[in-house]
């Protein structure tokens, strides 16, 4: 017999209700599919292709609040972003289904490369792998100033965050400051900016 | 050993709830620390791992897996991944259950203005500090400034651009 009476807890729906349910082999599977597929990064996009458009698990905009938040959040944005996905669909055995299907293969792999490139260092005739390896880490810096450009396109509006960007540049690439004390300097300047500038509007 | 596996734990437990806006953040201070202070490796095997962990499926975050197993061994890469991966998760587990509640207060707004244009110089200081790092040559610039343009401009997948990269070393003689 239906429920007809309404009980305390009742008046807020819970937004899963009516999403398929996320059962934890089913959890891990995804989140495996996603660590073999993110060869070469992006992975925010695979995770959101397997979690809201395959699975049907979240909607959009609770994959973006999640999202939002593993930036806020320090640590690796991805691993932050599979956490919070856990967390929503299972609680903890979630997480720990989600990191496991994340991690597990791509760390096996790594490890494997690591262990490759360093016995390759020291055998004659395999120099080129350094070489090779070299040439991609040159890549994979310019991957980095790629999406620096990227974000700066679509986050920096007006000539005071840019120069908090520029300021934490130079002062962690140019001039070596350890990250806490730039953080420690820069960071109340940016907030204060930022409270200064919301008021002025 | 233990002391390496100490260090690993205090240098990568504390890296974790540095990396504001990602594990790029905090790759300057990694090689500083890997490199400068303990000397587990070098600058050009430092810029190798990072290329591997790019290279890789998974998180780039794994290079403190590479960089622990370089230190210490296999206990040196779980020490390392824990310390890594441990306390960001514990604080991302709790904020997923607290943020909802701010979606509309006004420190969340102005917490996240005022970290974005940090990350953003994050992201560009890490690329600075690794070219600077493995003193650069001019073939190296240019792959790198070609990998900007390209991967800037276009939706090429990475992963070819890395391909390239390292078909254009090996080509110019290394």
């Amino acid at each position: 017999m239906p429920r007809s009476y309404p009980i305390p807890g009742d008046s807020i729906p819970d937004p899963s209700e009516h999403r398929p349910r996320a059962t934890l082999p089913a959890l891990f599977h995804a989140f495996l599919s996603i660590g073999l597929m993110s060869f070469g990064g992006g992975l925010a996009a695979w995770i959101r292709r397997e979690v809201v458009e395959r699975r049907g698990w979240l909607d959009d905009q609770q994959f973006l609040t999640g999202y939002a938040l593993s930036q806020i959040v320090p640590g690796a944005t991805n691993v932050n972003l599979a956490v919070f996905i856990g967390t929503q669909l299972r609680g903890v055995p979630g997480v720990l289904a989600a990191l496991a299907g994340l991690m597990l293969v791509p760390i096996v792999l790594i490890l494997g490369a690591g262990t490759l490139y360093l016995r390759s260092q020291a055998t004659p005739g395999w120099g080129w792998i350094g070489t090779a390896l070299a040439g991609m880490g040159a890549v994979a810096i310019g991957l980095n100033i790629a999406t620096g450009i990227r974000l700066a396109q679509r986050n920096l509006r007006g000539v005071i965050p840019a120069l908090v960007t520029l300021a934490t540049t130079v002062s962690i690439g140019v001039l070596r400051v350890p990250l806490v004390e730039a953080m420690a300097v820069i960071f109340p300047i940016s907030l204060a900016l930022s409270v200064w500038q919301g008021r002025a509007r | 050993m233990i002391a390496a596996l100490l260090q690993l734990a205090l240098l990568f437990g504390g890296l974790s709830l540095l990396a504001f806006g990602g594990g790029t953040a905090v790759l300057p201070d990694m090689q500083r620390a890997a490199v400068d202070t303990y000397h587990w490796m070098t600058a050009p095997e430092f810029l190798a791992f990072f290329a591997i962990s790019r290279a890789a499926p998974g998180p780039g975050s794994l290079i403190a897996v590479l960089i622990g197993q370089k230190a210490a061994g296999l206990a040196g890469a779980a020490v390392a991944g824990l310390a890594m991966f441990g306390p960001s998760c514990v604080l991302a587990y709790a904020a997923s259950h607290v943020w909802h509640r701010a979606a509309r207060s006004a420190w969340r707004h102005h917490v996240e203005r005022a970290l974005a244009p940090m990350a953003i110089g994050l992201t560009f200081a890490s690329a600075v500090v690794l070219m600077r790092g493995t003193e650069h040559d001019w073939h190296a610039y240019a792959v790198t400034t070609a990998a900007t343009l390209v991967l800037s401009l276009t939706e090429v997948n990475p992963l070819f651009v890395l391909a390239a990269g390292a078909a254009a070393l090996l080509l110019a003689g290394g």
